[in-house]
C-alpha cells in the first residue's frame, strides 16, 4: 500500500522551502518578529521543517532499496 | 482583549496545502479499498510505528490539545499526571497483558471480543453505548473548535464547521480506516512542529525551566499554596489542599492513574483500534509502546505553555489574557489559541492553527472510523442483516454500509455540534454519563480476560451495574460551589468534593469496584456459557504462550516496554 513517509516528507519539504523563502523576504521587518522575541522563527522552522521532510523521503527510499 | 486578528496569504496557504495533502491521501488509498475488511479494519497491515503514532495522535484531539493547555495554566505540571500517572503505565499494560486477546482472537471491534468472550448481549450494550459516546464526542469537540475560530479568527462558525467536517469525511470516506491513520501519523508530526515554537519561544521569554519557577513563585503564594508547587508533581500532593489540584496522591494513583486511564485506553475501542490495525502480533504489541514514547513528552509541547501563560496573564506588561470576548471571564480553552497568537508570525503562525486543525482532524476521523466500525459489525451485522454464506457478496454488502455508516456519523456529529451550542450544558452532562461505562467495562474485560471463570450474565449484569452505580455516584455528589445540576448532585447532595476533578476520580473508583465485585459474586453463582475450547485465545490461562517475543532481543515488545518504563521513572524524579 501507499508508504505514508513519501507524503509526510513531500508536504514537510514543501512547506519547508515556503516558510523558510517567506522568512528570508521579510528578513528585515522587525515589526513582525517582535512577537516572536526578534527571532526570525519563520527560517528555523523552514529550514527544520524542509530537512525533516528531507529525512522522511531518505528514511522512505532506503527501506525500499533494502527490500 | 482586542477583537480578533487578521491573518495573512501565507497562512492560509499552509492551511491549504495541508488540506490538499489531508484529502490527497484519501484519494490515493481509494483503490485499495475492494472490501470491507480493508475500510473497515485496515486490512490489518500498518507497519508498529505507524499504528503507534496513529495509536496517540487519534487521542490528540482539538479538546486534548485545549484542555491540557488551559490545566497547565490552571493545574501547573500536575497535569502531567494525566501522562505519566495516567496513560502510559496502562498503555504499557494494554501492549504486554491484553493486546496478545485483542488481536489474537480476531475480533474486529472491543465490542466484538465481548461477544466472543462472554455473550451477544454484553456486546450489544457495549457496541451501542460506545456508538452514541463516540458520536457525541465527536460533535462536541467539532463545536468547541468552531466556536474558537470564531471567537478568536473571526471566522464564520457554519463555515468553518461544515468545511472540516466535510475534509474529515472526505478522507475517511476515501481511505476508511487506512486513511484515517496514515493521516492521523502526519497529523501528529504537524502537531509537533506546529506547536513546537511556542514552547520554543514561551520558554526564552521567562528565562527558561528555572526563570519560569522565578516568574511563577510570587503568583502561586498568592494562591496560599507553596512557591513550586506549579512546578512540582507528587511533592505537594499529601494533602489534596496544598496542590492546585485538590486530591490527594492515593486519589491521583487509584482514580486518574488505575481505574480512569485503565479503562479509557484499554477498552476505549477508538484507541485499541489503531492497534488491532497492526500487522502482525507483534506489531499490535508495540503499537502501543512506540506511542508511549512520544506521549510521554507531550506534555512539554502542551502544558509546560500553558503554565508560561499563567506567567503571561499576571504581567499587565505582556498584554496577554484568556478572557471571553463574548462573556467577559476567564476561558481558559482559549490559553493555546491565544500563546499562538501571542508569539507567532505570520508564517509559522499558519503552521500553528494548521495544528489546531489537524488535531482536531486527527480526533473527529478517530470517532468517525470507530464509529462506522462498531456500527456496520456489532450492530447492523449482529442485529439487521447478519452474514449469509456468501463472504463475497457480505464483504461488498459491508463495505456499502461501512462506508455509509461514515457519512451518516459525521451528519449526526455536525448535529451534535449544533446542539452542543444550544444546550452546552445537557451535552456536556452526556457525555460525562456515557463516559462512566469505561470503568466497569475495564473491570469486566479484565476479569474476562484473566479469569476463565467469568460467565456472560455476569459480565452484561456487572457492566450494566457499574454504570448505574456511577450515575448514583454522580447524582449524590457534588463538587464544592457547583450552580448547575449539570456537575453532579441531581438526585440530592450527599457528599461535596472539594474539586470536580476529585468527585470524577472517585465515581469511577466506586463504578469500577462495584462492577469487578458483582462480576465475581455473580460468576460464581451462575453456570459457565462457554466451554474451555471455545475460550483459547481469549482468556490469559487457556492461551497457549506463543512466541510472541520473537526476533533479537532489542526488537522485542518487553525491552521496549523496559525503555518506556525507565523513561517514565526518569521524568518523574526530575519532575517530583
Amino acid at each position: 500500500m501507499l508508504d505514508i513517509r513519501i507524503p509526510i516528507g513531500l508536504l514537510f519539504s514543501v512547506l519547508g522551502v515556503l516558510v523558510f523563502v517567506f522568512g528570508m523576504a521579510t528578513l528585515s521587518d522587525a515589526q513582525m518578529y517582535a512577537k516572536s522575541l526578534q527571532i526570525n522563527i519563520n527560517i528555523w522552522s523552514g529550514v527544520f521543517m524542509a530537512v525533516f521532510g528531507g529525512g522522511m523521503l531518505l528514511w522512505s527510499k532506503m527501506s525500499k532499496k533494502k527490500k | 482583549m482586542e477583537q480578533t486578528f487578521d491573518l495573512h496569504w501565507i497562512d492560509y496557504a499552509i492551511m491549504l496545502i495541508y488540506f490538499v495533502f489531508v484529502l490527497g491521501i484519501g484519494w490515493v488509498l481509494k483503490r485499495y479499498m475492494k472490501d470491507a475488511n480493508a475500510f473497515l479494519e485496515a486490512g490489518r497491515s500498518m507497519p508498529a510505528w505507524v499504528a503507534g503514532l496513529a495509536f496517540i495522535s487519534t487521542n490528540l484531539g482539538a479538546l486534548e490539545v485545549m484542555g491540557m493547555t488551559g490545566s497547565g495554566a490552571k493545574y501547573g505540571m500536575l497535569t502531567t499526571h494525566f501522562y505519566w500517572v495516567g496513560a502510559i503505565p496502562a498503555m504499557i499494560f494494554l501492549a504486554i497483558f491484553m493486546m496478545p486477546f485483542y488481536y489474537g482472537s480476531k475480533a474486529r471491534s472491543v465490542p466484538e471480543y465481548l461477544k466472543l468472550r462472554f455473550d451477544e448481549k454484553t456486546r450489544g450494550l457495549n457496541a451501542i453505548l460506545f456508538a452514541v459516546m463516540t458520536i457525541l464526542a465527536s460533535g462536541i469537540s467539532m463545536y468547541a473548535l468552531a466556536i474558537l475560530m470564531e471567537k478568536v479568527l473571526g471566522w464564520d462558525f457554519n463555515l468553518s464547521l461544515i468545511l472540516s467536517a466535510a475534509i474529515v469525511l472526505g478522507y475517511t470516506y476515501l481511505g476508511g480506516l487506512s486513511s484515517a491513520i496514515y493521516n492521523e501519523v502526519l497529523q501528529f508530526f504537524i502537531i509537533v512542529i506546529g506547536l513546537f515554537p511556542i514552547v520554543f519561544l514561551a520558554l526564552k521569554e521567562v528565562g527558561g525551566w528555572d526563570g519560569l519557577q522565578e516568574s511563577l513563585a510570587p503568583i502561586v503564594t498568592d494562591k496560599g499554596l507553596a512557591a513550586d508547587a506549579f512546578t512540582s508533581t507528587w511533592k505537594y500532593t499529601g494533602t489534596a489542599k496544598a496542590n492546585p489540584l485538590g486530591v490527594e496522591w492515593y486519589g491521583i494513583f487509584a482514580g486518574l492513574g488505575f481505574v480512569l486511564s485503565f479503562g479509557y485506553w484499554c477498552t476505549n475501542f477508538l484507541i485499541v483500534q489503531r492497534a488491532m490495525a497492526a500487522e502482525s502480533p507483534v506489531a499490535a504489541r508495540k503499537t502501543p509502546l512506540i506511542g508511549a514514547i512520544p506521549k510521554m513528552f507531550i506534555p512539554f509541547l502542551i502544558i509546560v505553555p500553558g503554565i508560561v501563560a499563567l506567567v503571561l496573564m499576571n504581567d499587565p506588561t505582556k498584554g496577554f489574557s484568556i478572557t471571553d470576548p463574548t462573556t467577559g471571564q476567564t476561558n481558559y480553552d482559549l490559553t493555546i489559541i491565544m500563546l499562538l497568537k501571542h508569539y507567532l508570525p505570520a508564517g509559522v503562525l499558519g503552521l500553528g492553527l494548521t495544528a489546531l486543525l489537524a488535531s482536531f482532524m486527527s480526533g473527529m476521523a478517530g470517532n468517525v472510523s470507530a464509529f462506522n466500525t462498531v456500527w456496520t459489525y456489532d450492530i447492523y451485522q449482529s442485529y439487521i442483516r447478519p452474514a449469509t454464506n456468501d463472504p463475497e457478496v457480505d464483504s461488498k454488502h459491508y463495505l456499502k454500509v461501512g462506508r455509509l455508516a461514515t457519512i451518516f456519523g459525521v451528519l449526526v456529529s455536525i448535529a451534535a455540534a449544533y446542539l452542543a451550542g444550544l444546550f452546552g450544558n445537557i451535552m456536556d452532562f452526556l457525555q460525562t454519563i456515557f463516559s462512566m461505562i469505561n470503568a466497569p467495562l475495564f473491570a469486566v474485560i479484565a476479569l474476562g480476560m484473566f479469569w476463565k471463570r467469568t460467565t456472560g450474565h455476569a459480565a452484561f449484569i456487572g457492566l450494566l451495574a457499574g454504570f448505574i452505580i456511577a450515575l448514583l455516584h454522580h447524582g449524590l455528589t457534588a463538587p464544592e460551589g457547583a450552580t448547575t445540576l449539570v456537575k453532579g448532585g441531581w438526585l440530592g447532595v450527599v457528599h461535596v468534593y472539594p474539586v470536580e476533578m476529585a468527585q470524577n476520580f472517585w465515581t469511577a473508583i466506586f463504578a469500577f469496584v462495584s462492577s469487578f465485585s458483582i462480576t465475581i459474586g455473580l460468576s460464581l453463582a451462575t453456570k459457565k456459557n462457554k466451554t474451555d475450547e471455545e475460550l483459547v485465545g481469549l482468556v490469559y490461562s487457556l492461551t497457549p504462550r506463543e512466541n510472541f517475543n520473537d526476533g533479537k532481543w532489542i526488537s522485542r515488545p518487553s525491552t521496549l516496554a523496559w525503555i518506556v518504563g525507565i523513561i517514565l521513572i526518569v521524568l518523574t524524579i526530575l519532575f517530583w
